[in-house]
């Protein structure tokens, strides 16, 4: 915008990395629990996630194997030949040896090193070492080699396959998977329905009390729902639903209303009179009018409010927490156990990670394809 | 029944069941109280659009009533009476037990702490990020990088930023980002430019911002003397005039800190246990999350300022931070101030960060959590629902607020 005089600002590229940097400090903490996931628990603590993401360099000692043993005679010359890595193949691809621990990177894999009176040795780059000199020479210790190797980076999928399919109750996260959709998916429709006719009686009817009605809606808004929880599990004791999903279900509901009205009425507000005041003279009910031209005019607020709502109901804690998990535990939804999952494996990062990434996964998938309704839900939805 | 199937059950009955709710009623009313025939029939269809709003308006309302309004009242009454004692009406005892508590004044100083930075870093971030996005050409892919974290859960966010903050002992590799960044400095040149010369630059920073808006809203009652006319709210004025020096002094006072303290460099800390700061560390996951939402309510609002006043700065010769200072922020101020009290009222709710990262240990108790321990596992109703209420009065101003500009919005 600060273009439009012509000149073009001297800061673009100051700019340009500052966002790079944002964006860089946004990401990075959760690239990090993503890269975790796919690495086994040995590498997540034997080196920082960033390393990974390059091949890494690995120099070991070897030794030939004992020339006495295993030499073999090849004209004049005796020879040992071998593969250093054995059965357990390379650690990865052979950059460079030497047989100094001074110059470990002398030789590149394939050369052959010539140790002095037609001594020589030879490692290649799968490690198969040829040593051949005369009959002293190959005699006594192994000759010794610096080996480097590159591994390239490594990844798993098995932290995935074990959280989803493991035996241990508390590790398993498929059911905990299955209980959130469950809480979420009623929880989401259900409000929706129900706001929707609230919310086009507060748009386009009349009657006394309609202004204080929507002040109270503004209100509600922003009361917060930890004044719920003991009165209305009191409240579902009482009344026979007790702990469990229907309970989850109202109180879900009945904490998204508020926002779910708001915004819908907002919308509603919005829509042309002409198209409502035509359908009236055109002799069609207030139903009629509202299945038929308000709730399809309304289609991008109630996706908003559907993706606010679903995201806050999978995202959830503390209403499973007081209204659906019972002693059981068979209901325990995904952010509960990992919350357990951090007491007591607080160090098995492998588990947290893909835990955590297997919560995580579904409301991201949400948010990048419906972005365009959360960012107008929100627009709408902040209390101007 | 397989909970799934329940669910299934209950979207088929509770969508079903409001359908044929609306319908089913709206027939009742058209065609048997009041039908729209007969001798009546003009004086009916009248009672019945009379009675309509309440028909379509019922179910939100009972609900609203039940789950929001309701437990209001609830909780206040549950906070004046002892469960122990089979309910009786114990007057203020509750909230006299909560108040000798030291955990309580220690959340509700946390909470206070919350309350200041969260907001102000979750909006000063937003601002520069929706300012910065703005100007490029890949500004709506980083807008939405951003953004993200808005998607994640605070469980998830928590797990996330433990692992940042991961501590293993000094001899292994580091595997959190915060400690191996930690053990590059070891006291040298850039130890003192990172650690001591940038954390004061930031504090005066900080301090000249806080001063610049306590001068804000305490000029007009100067202004007000000289015209001889009312300023309006002179004792909130007076208050965040106060507020503001206090701040002030408190960041010019640990300026001195920074360069006095004593760096334990070249030891992993584990820094969630450190007390006062590991808040701070908590915090950081709040703003990671918040920093996206103003982000975008921001962005939307410079977006609409009109063309034309930016226009005529840049030929009056204004630079760029003139421009963004004293053009943008002044006609985006109404927006900050609701991206501000919408991130306010989440901090004063939050609970899941530090129930997940801390629950409440090493000094990081804040009310929302505290009052989950009291409630479910203390079982104290009364010290919880006082609690409760405590965190209601907070909100209170806000709720008012919003209510009194919805209310002027609508005339």
């Amino acid at each position: 915008m600060d273009n439009i005089a012509g000149s073009k600002s001297s800061l673009g590229w100051v700019v340009n990395i500052s966002v790079v940097l944002l964006v860089a400090l946004w990401v990075f903490p959760t690239f990090g629990l993503l890269v975790s996931s796919f690495r086994t628990a040995d590498q997540i603590v034997g080196s920082g996630w960033w390393a990974s993401l390059f091949p890494s360099e690995q120099t070991e000692r070897y030794r030939a194997a004992d020339p006495d043993e295993n030499r073999v005679q090849r004209g004049d010359l005796f020879v040992v030949e071998g593969n250093f890595f054995g059965d357990n193949g390379a650690p990865g691809e052979i950059q460079s040896w030497g047989t100094s621990s001074r110059a470990v990177d002398a030789y590149q894999a394939g050369d052959v090193a010539d140790l002095g009176d037609g001594e020589t040795f030879s490692v290649d780059a799968e490690g198969n070492y040829v040593w051949s000199g005369n009959d002293e020479q190959i005699s006594g210790r192994g000759q010794r080699a610096f080996v480097t190797a590159v591994s390239p980076p490594e990844f798993t999928t098995e932290n995935y396959v074990n959280i989803m399919t493991s035996g241990d109750s508390n590790d398993n996260m498929a059911k905990a998977f299955f209980n959130t959709l469950t809480v979420t998916i009623p929880a989401t429709i259900i409000p929706i329905v129900v706001a929707a006719f609230a919310a086009y009686a507060l748009a386009w009817m009349d009657f006394p009390g309609r202004a204080i009605l929507i002040a109270c809606v503004v209100g509600l808004l922003v009361v917060p729902l930890q004044l719920a929880l003991i009165p209305l599990l009191k409240l579902h004791v009482g009344i026979g639903i007790g702990k469990g999903y229907l309970g989850v279900w109202l109180a879900h509901t009945g904490f998204g209303l508020p926002l779910a009205i708001y915004l819908l009425r907002n919308y509603m507000v919005g829509l042309p009179r002409d198209i409502i005041e035509n359908a009236k003279v055109d002799g069609a009910t207030d139903f009629q009018i509202f299945t038929k031209i308000i709730l399809p005019l309304s289609f991008p607020a109630l996706a908003s409010f559907a993706i606010f709502q679903f995201l806050w109901t999978w995202n959830d804690l503390l209403v499973a927490k007081v209204f659906l998990i019972d002693a059981t535990g068979q209901t325990t939804v995904m952010t509960d156990q990992i919350v357990n999952l951090l007491g007591t494996r607080g160090g098995n990062w492998e588990i947290l990670a893909t835990a955590a990434f297997v919560s995580i996964a579904v409301p991201l998938c949400v948010f990048f394809a419906m972005q365009k309704y959360l960012v107008r839900g929100l627009l709408a939805g902040s209390v101007k | 029944m397989n909970p799934a199937l329940l669910g299934l059950v209950t979207i088929l009955a509770g969508v079903g069941g409001c359908l044929l709710y609306f319908w089913g009623s709206n027939q009742i009313l058209d065609k048997v109280i009041f039908p729209a025939k007969g001798p009546q029939a003009g004086q009916n269809i009248n009672r019945a659009n009379i009675v309509r709003p309440w028909l379509f308006l019922f179910p939100a309302m009972f609900a609203l009533g039940l789950y929001l309004a309701y437990p209001v009242f609830e909780t206040l009454r549950l906070s004046l009476t002892d469960r122990d004692q089979g309910g009786a009406f114990v007057g203020l005892a509750n909230y006299n037990q909560m108040m000798a508590e030291p955990k309580f004044w220690e959340a509700l100083r946390n909470n206070l702490l919350w309350l200041i930075v969260v907001p102000a870093a979750s909006t000063a971030f937003g601002l520069l990020a929706a300012q910065l996005t703005d100007r490029i050409k890949w500004g709506s892919a980083a807008k939405s990088l951003i953004f993200m974290p808005m998607a994640i859960s605070f469980v998830g966010a928590g797990v996330i930023f433990k692992l940042v903050y991961e501590a293993r002992p000094a001899d292994q590799n580091q595997i959190g980002v915060l400690n191996s960044v930690w053990l590059q400095f070891e006291g040298g040149i850039g130890s003192f430019l990172f650690l001591q010369v940038l954390p004061a630059i930031m504090l005066l920073a900080f301090a000249a911002i806080v001063a610049y808006v306590g001068r804000i809203f305490v000029r007009p009652i100067a202004e007000s003397k000289q015209r001889g006319g009312g300023a309006g709210y002179v004792p909130l004025r007076l208050f965040v005039g106060v507020a503001a020096l206090y701040l002030v002094y408190l960041s010019l006072t640990s300026l001195v800190g920074i360069f006095t303290f004593d760096y334990p460099y070249g030891q992993p800390q584990t820094w969630l246990t450190i007390p006062f700061w590991n808040s701070f560390l908590l915090m950081v996951v709040l703003i990671w999350i918040q920093t996206g939402f103003a982000m975008v309510i921001l962005s939307a609002a410079l977006r609409g300022i009109p063309e034309e006043t930016v226009e005529a700065a840049i030929v009056d010769g204004a630079n760029p931070f003139q421009i963004f200072f004293k053009i943008k922020v002044p006609q985006i101020m109404g927006t900050i101030v609701v991206v501000w009290t919408t991130i306010t009222i989440t901090v004063l709710k939050v609970f899941d960060i530090v129930f997940a990262m801390t629950n409440g240990q090493w000094e990081t108790q804040v009310l929302a959590n505290y009052m989950f321990d009291k409630l479910f596992r203390a079982n104290d109703w009364g010290v919880g629902s006082a609690s409760a209420i405590i965190i209601m009065i907070m909100v209170s101003p806000i709720l008012v607020w919003n209510v009194y500009n919805a209310r002027k919005e609508m005339k």
